[in-house]
């Protein structure tokens, strides 16, 4: 499928206009990227891995993100079947306690990745089975890869 | 860890039998480096896996934010050693795809040779692990001995064995060695008349066959949704070649097939790679003759700034697909990098397929997985 | 001053001294004895695998297994708080002790034998089960849940081959009609008891070195200290001597296994043939270079097998191994009975 028919598929799974809409983009990325709200993402991801016409079964990179004043989940979405490829992008601007929801349900690996960006960006998810720190240890204090960490011992800042 | 209370269980024949916990790891001969497993069994029946993470987690994606993009290449080697040679080239191909970089043919070919030959070591150092790990310690001096020539071939073009550094944004850092293509020649019909020694050693036996048939059987559903990647993925009927689907370098001028097999089980992922290994020889014979004259790099800036954007790039190490994600805002030092680990993923499923079989099939189905620790806590 | 010099008639004349001497004598020469097989396996080993082995210590590197020895008795002893003090002492001296017993019977040569009672193979059967309970007390009294897989593992391994080393050895019995080992050896004058009886004998003879090498613990039966599975399963939490008894039973074992499928199977120390029977001391190096040909296949089996798994294992014994050994105890008997035994 096409970036285009990708892009006219998923706008016809959010025909009302109330709620905000699903923003595409494909500058400076060689992949369609969706913008999505919190609150609409598990919605968009079921439809995404279960409709047959887009067919997404394998995320192959979930990436935490500080973009500065928001945190965000970048999501890398492709079709075994049509071997097209999907980046669902989504933000929050809540640094205090960002909630997303998981979807370790519609695909198992998320499990991990998933905590290992709630260890290192602090980042929960909600609806997560066993959400702890992947690598860090349980006392581990903030989340180093935010940009305001900071550990005078460990890091070296140029 | 937290220290859960069990049940005790009743079995069949009204005897209480207990699960209990057992450490496997840090440092235990089979979890290959520093994984920590707590297992979960009942006297040797596995029931859980529960892997613990990190001990040698160096923050990679954190100092790439704050050094250069040719500064990255090197971090890179140390995520999958084995494969350091295609991580290198991973992030060189996402930055030359974000400055819209041609890399000369010449490049092009010897990253795809010197990659392949990357996989075959690692392979041959998976295979003799993998016996040394079914018990059958004879084959790990096997192995090292092809792997050695490799590494030979790759200390007298690149300077290192293990961590290359060969690649550089723009191309290679020097030439090949006027030997290389020589010795590269010599090494394809030694490897392949010593290949069948590994069948003779290992895939016929029947201990090892009995072994690994059947144990830890991974169907292609779970495996795409585990996010299997790589010959773990392909051992299921999972056809997830990055070579294929997404050809880079000169991947695209080579005739090659993609190996797979339908079991699923341990036996399968075995075969998987060893076939790999002659798929390889073959890529590589198919572009030893034909490295094409011209430059070893086109030059870039001093100082790479990539323009403001996202850049992705897959390619598939011995391990799976490992991807490259680069968040640019136009400076110098890239505003996140994250790694896509082909291990962590592959990691993920071993609870789910570990379960229900015995001590030694966790460790037989752990070696077939092929894990490399760094690479998983990065 | 009269009772002590009874006392040293009493040792004199019941021969204590003599028993004290030879056992002194017999306990010296194979602990080098078993020094000396570590050098052989690891030379083997290194044959097997491509590389040289050790050669910095001494001509060829005969002394590398001395060195280690020495090393090992000065290390430190550790142990963990929690073991059972008593038994994980005292669990290395019965692998130990047990396994330089069964040395006693053997006869080396015609007169070179300590010890000939008159149940010699019953007396080594015996004896080589239990070995096993040093090493059950070993992983049990470590307090590690590594050392008691281990251990238990040992406890079914061993219960289960037992039975096939001493079916297969019954076997031969048959054949013999004693169990004095000195007698066995007369009978052979007349052809070695593998030839004597031909198709069940040798069936007997796989059966017994596919169950010697798991009674040892040898790979490919190497369940109980299965290092890629157990770390170094029961003998996990032991250092120093008493490792290196574990270790160096484990060798002796190994020998022992050989030297009665020698004096079983193949004539002891009688020579192919007669051929130097007119030299009584080439039966020494009759024995033992049949013993070592037996090593060697066992160390071939170690070098180039992967381990089973623990039902496999049991599998194995109890499916195929254990049913095969009756019928061919069946069979020996017809053989026996028809009178169709090869007799030179």
């Amino acid at each position: 499928m096409t970036n285009e028919a990708l892009q006219q598929t998923i706008l016809s799974w959010f025909p009302d206009a109330e709620v905000p809409q699903p923003q595409f983009s494909e500058e400076g990325s060689q992949y369609l990227n969706v913008s999505i709200e919190a609150n609409q993402l598990h919605e968009l991801m079921q439809l995404l891995k279960n409709n047959p016409e887009t067919h997404f079964d394998y995320l192959f990179c979930l990436t935490g993100v500080d973009y500065g004043k928001e945190l965000g989940v970048v999501y890398h979405l492709e079709s075994t079947m049509h071997r097209h490829i999907l980046v669902v992008k989504v933000q929050t601007s809540d640094r205090e306690n960002p909630i997303f929801e998981s979807v370790q349900d519609l695909w198992a690996t998320a499990n991990y990745h998933e905590r290992e960006v709630f260890d290192f960006f602090g980042i929960k998810f909600s609806n997560h089975p066993n959400l702890k720190r992947l690598f860090l240890s349980e006392d581990w204090e903030g989340y180093p890869l935010r940009k305001d960490y900071v550990d005078e011992s460990n890091m070296v800042v140029k | 860890m937290e220290t859960a209370t069990l049940e005790p269980t009743i079995t069949k024949k009204g005897f209480k039998s207990e699960e209990y916990f057992i450490n496997m790891g840090p440092q235990h001969p089979a979890t290959h480096g520093v994984l920590r497993l707590l297992l979960t069994i009942d006297g040797e029946v596995i029931k859980k896996v529960e892997p613990d993470l990190g001990y040698i987690h160096r923050s990679i994606e954190k100092m790439c934010e704050s050094n250069s993009y040719q500064q990255i290449v090197h971090l890179t080697d140390r995520l999958d050693y084995l494969s350091s040679h295609i991580n290198n080239e991973a992030v060189c191909l996402c930055v030359e795809n974000a400055l819209e970089l041609e890399v000369p043919e010449r490049v092009k070919v010897i990253r795809t040779i010197l990659g392949e030959l990357t996989r075959i070591a690692s392979h041959t150092l998976w295979w003799g692990v993998l016996g040394m790990d079914v018990g059958a310690l004879t084959s790990y001096f096997y192995g090292f001995r092809d792997r050695e020539m490799i590494n030979d071939i790759f200390e007298e073009t690149c300077g290192a064995r293990l961590t290359m550094n060969y690649n550089i944004p723009g191309g290679l850092m020097e030439d090949i060695h006027p030997n290389f293509v020589k010795r590269v020649k010599e090494f394809i019909p030694h490897f392949r008349s010593k290949l069948p020694e590994y069948d003779r050693l290992l895939t016929g036996n029947i201990i090892f066959q009995k072994r690994t048939k059947g144990v830890g059987v991974l169907t292609k559903e779970d495996a795409i949704n585990f996010g299997a990647s790589g010959p773990v993925a392909r051992a299921s009927g999972h056809s997830c070649d990055v070579r294929k689907y997404h050809p880079y370098s000169a991947l695209d001028k080579v005739n090659f097939t993609e190996i797979l097999d339908t079991a699923g089980d341990s036996f399968a992922r075995y075969r998987v790679r060893i076939a790999e290994m002659w798929e390889s020889l073959d890529i590589i014979e198919q572009l030893i003759d034909n490295i094409p004259d011209g430059d070893h790099k086109v030059a870039t800036n001093a100082v790479i700034k990539l323009p403001k954007g996202d850049f992705y790039q897959k390619v598939e190490t011995a391990r799976g697909e490992f991807g490259v994600y680069i968040i640019s805002t136009g400076t110098k030092n890239p505003y996140r990098v994250k790694f896509r680990s082909p291990g962590l993923s592959n990691l993920s499923l071993l609870n789910h397929i570990a379960v229900g079989g015995k001590i030694g099939d966790l460790v037989a189905t752990m070696a077939t997985i092929d894990i490399v620790v760094p690479d998983i806590d990065r | 001053m009269n009772s002590i010099s009874n006392i040293i008639d009493w040792f004199i004349n019941t021969g204590v001294l003599n028993m004290a001497m030879i056992a002194l004598i017999y306990l010296t020469v194979f602990a080098v004895l078993g020094l000396f097989l570590v050098l052989l396996e690891r030379k083997v080993a290194a044959w097997f695998q491509l590389r040289i082995g050790p050669n910095r210590v001494g001509y060829l590197g005969l002394f590398q297994t001395i060195a280690d020895a020495l090393k090992l008795v000065s290390k430190e002893l550790t142990g963990t708080v929690k073991a059972d003090k008593f038994l994980y002492n005292l669990a290395p001296y019965f692998v130990i002790v047990t396994s330089l017993m069964a040395l006693a019977v053997f006869p080396f040569t015609k007169d070179l034998q300590a010890f000939d009672i008159n149940i010699g193979i019953f007396f080594l059967i015996a004896i080589s089960s239990i070995g096993v309970i040093g090493i059950l007390l070993g992983g049990w009294s470590s307090n590690n849940k590594f050392a008691l897989i281990g251990a238990m593992r040992s406890g079914v391994q061993t219960v289960s081959y037992e039975l096939s080393v001493g079916l297969s050895l019954l076997t031969m019995v048959i054949l013999t009609g004693s169990l004095q080992l000195s007698e066995i050896i007369e009978v052979q004058k007349s052809g070695w008891l593998i030839v004597q009886g031909h198709i069940p004998a040798i069936i007997a003879f796989m059966i017994y070195m596919i169950s010697g090498t798991a009674e040892t613990n040898r790979a490919p039966f190497d369940m109980v200290e299965a290092e890629s599975e157990l770390g170094a399963g029961y003998h996990t939490e032991y250092s120093g001597m008493k490792f290196a008894y574990f270790f160096l039973a484990e060798f002796i074992n190994m020998f022992i296994i050989a030297a009665i499928a020698t004096t079983i199977f193949f004539g002891g120390w009688l020579s192919p043939f007669g051929i130097t029977d007119s030299l009584p001391w080439m039966g020494l190096l009759w024995f033992l270079a049949k013993t070592f040909v037996l090593v060697f296949l066992m160390m071939w089996f170690r070098w180039t097998f992967p381990r089973l798994r623990v039902d496999q294992l049991l599998t194995l014994e109890w499916k195929y191994l254990l049913p095969i050994n009756l019928v061919n105890l069946v069979l020996m008997a017809v053989i026996v009975w028809l009178n169709l035994t090869i007799q030179i």
